[in-house]
């Protein structure tokens, strides 16, 4: 499996992960040595096997929907590149 | 004058406990002998000794109240993954430079509550994603055996540490070999528990389904006295089993005569080093002459699958994570872009290093539109056969015992630019994250001066079988008390 290098990019923008045109052509070759190693799983016949997404089986975790502090403003907004009004402030979405 | 750095949990429990030495004298030794040795092994990433100072006073005050358990005053090391409130959390990413977490993750509340003394926090690959601790986006880690050497990954400062007695434990976490793979190459016991028997609150998610947090430690019993503390449900980690934690330090016993073990060839791979092979045959040969009895010819063989299958797992898992990395909330943040998307790929383009990036678009690339089923569904129905087969052959055997990587520590440099050969030192971890199930690495042999690992695998929730194995192989092997010189 050969990815082309439209298909890198088109990843890294799915991803939001911008990258060096450098990037793109390591990627390129990496990620298809990478995906031809996943081949191996075509030996496998899973037709009737149910997939595992977790592997001690719970199911329905339930608890009591009870209410308790949360961490004040002020602590979460500590880390925030930045903030207005008690939020986190971003670039405007819609130009 | 005893070297108190070299002392294990027990016995500083000793000393703390019969008042011969104080939890600041101990957290003094290990602050010191730490910034002589670190220079060289480069295992620490933050040091917070002044916090350490006030925690050792605390705990001597306990003390002195009689408010001991077997933790209390002992100086630790935690892996730069795990949140502590009010220090710097960097998951050895440029991403997180400056993150200082508001809350404590749940193992870090247990470990507070019993006055243990938090000395700082070590160095690892980026975001947990490495084998080698090279892929910090600070420095590496060198193995204290052979600076020359990688710690493995990803908790390799974790595991140098200990070796080298920069903490009396530590904690690390596992994804797919990351306490077990170092611990193995550093000559020190390293367990992952079962999946959700050690919350994962507060704990930088890589793989939800695949992370757990374990112990790292100079021997078996501080293995067990690690693990009685940080065990354990927890509401706010929905994947924490909701069961007891028994005392694990009642395993610690050194008959294990009659206990079933497999040794499953596939695990003795292609390419593995031959003296590794001879060091593991002659552990498994002490194992038979302490009782157990030993089916030499287990076959598992699904196991060639695992690598593909974590491989698409974890990456997926991963590419899901790491997007909450978006420059607005914490962390690293490019302002000098136009647009908010522009803002968020250039977020991600500085903020994290090459094998994040690889990861996250092999993620990406395994989810995404018309390979979801092929790929991210497959690996998961592949999945259910790995586990199945465990659980099959743990109705046979109490453990199964394989070597905890193929080879010894390798050189620095000799893998980084080749992902997959990379990824090959991890072939004998990855499907016990895959499975869920518990296994510990003990030292088990020394090859050119660097230790062998041998990982002790059981069923779900069997951290004790494991101990019991562990602790009486540690008991009648030298492996434990050799130590690499200072």
């Amino acid at each position: 499996m050969k990815l082309s290098k439209d298909e890198v990019k088109h990843m890294a923008l799915l991803a939001r992960l911008g990258l060096s045109e450098d990037d793109i052509e390591k990627f390129q070759h990496q990620l298809s040595d990478i995906l031809e190693n996943f081949e191996i799983l075509n030996q496998v016949d899973t037709a009737n096997l149910p997939p595992t997404a977790q592997s001690i089986s719970l199911e329905n975790v339930f608890r009591p929907d009870e209410p308790y502090p949360s961490l004040p403003v002020n602590e979460v907004l500590a880390n925030a590149p930045d903030e207005e009004d008690n939020s986190f402030k971003i670039k405007a979405v819609l130009e | 004058m005893q070297e108190l750095h070299k002392l294990t949990i027990h016995e500083s429990h000793k000393l703390l406990k019969e008042k011969k030495v104080s939890s600041v004298e101990l957290t003094e030794a290990i602050l010191k002998h730490l910034n002589k040795v670190d220079a060289k092994v480069r295992a620490c990433m933050t040091v917070t000794g002044e916090n350490a100072m006030a925690a050792a006073k605390a705990a001597d005050k306990a003390i002195s109240k009689g408010k001991i358990e077997p933790l209390t005053g002992v100086p630790a090391l935690i892996k730069d993954n795990m949140c502590i409130k009010g220090v710097r959390t960097t998951c050895s990413s440029k991403m997180l430079e400056n993150f200082i977490p508001p809350y404590d993750a749940t193992v870090i509340e247990k470990l507070k509550a019993v006055n243990t003394v938090i000395v700082g926090k070590t160095n690892m690959d980026e975001f947990a994603m490495g084998s080698s601790t090279e892929n910090s986006a600070y420095f590496a880690t060198h193995n204290p055996w052979n600076l020359d050497c990688v710690p493995g990954g990803s908790s390799g400062g974790s595991a140098a540490a200990v070796a080298i007695d920069e903490a009396i434990y530590a904690l690390g976490s596992d994804t797919g070999g990351s306490i077990r793979q170092p611990a193995g190459f550093c000559g020190v016991v390293g367990m992952k528990p079962t999946y959700g028997r050690v919350s994962r609150f507060g704990l930088v998610a890589f793989a939800s389904s695949l992370d757990q947090i374990g112990p790292i430690t100079k021997d078996v019993t501080d293995c067990a006295l690690v693990l009685n503390v940080i065990a354990g449900h927890d509401k706010r980690d929905s994947t924490t089993a909701a069961l007891d934690v028994p005392d694990y330090t009642k395993a610690l016993k050194p008959d294990i005569k009659g206990f079933r073990v497999g040794v499953p060839g596939e695990y003795f791979v292609e390419g593995m080093q031959p003296e590794v092979r001879q060091a593991l045959e002659a552990a498994i040969k002490k194992l038979e002459e302490l009782g157990a009895v030993i089916d030499w010819n287990v076959s598992l063989p699904h196991t060639k699958y695992a690598l593909a299958i974590y491989y698409i797992l974890a990456p997926s898992e991963a590419s899901a994570n790491l997007a909450r990395y978006d420059g607005v909330k914490y962390g690293y943040s490019y302002r000098e872009a136009g647009t908010m998307w522009e803002a968020m790929e250039k977020t991600k383009q500085y903020g994290f290093g090459p094998e994040v990036k690889r990861r996250i678009m092999l993620g990406t690339y395994a989810l995404s539109a018309g390979y979801y089923d092929a790929y991210y569904v497959k690996a998961q129905k592949v999945r259910t056969l790995i586990k199945q087969e465990f659980e099959e052959a743990f109705k046979k055997y109490d453990a199964l015992v394989t070597p905890t990587s193929p080879t010894v520590a390798f050189k620095i440099g000799e893998k980084t630019d080749d992902p997959v050969q990379m990824y090959l030192s991890d072939v004998c971890t990855l499907p016990i994250n895959i499975a869920g199930v518990p296994a510990v690495s003990i030292p088990a042999g020394m090859v050119n001066g660097l230790p062998v690992g041998m990982q002790i695998i059981g069923k779900h929730f069997s951290e004790e079988t494991l101990l019991r194995l562990a602790y009486a192989y540690e008991q009648a092997t030298p492996w434990h008390t050799k130590k690499p010189a200072a």
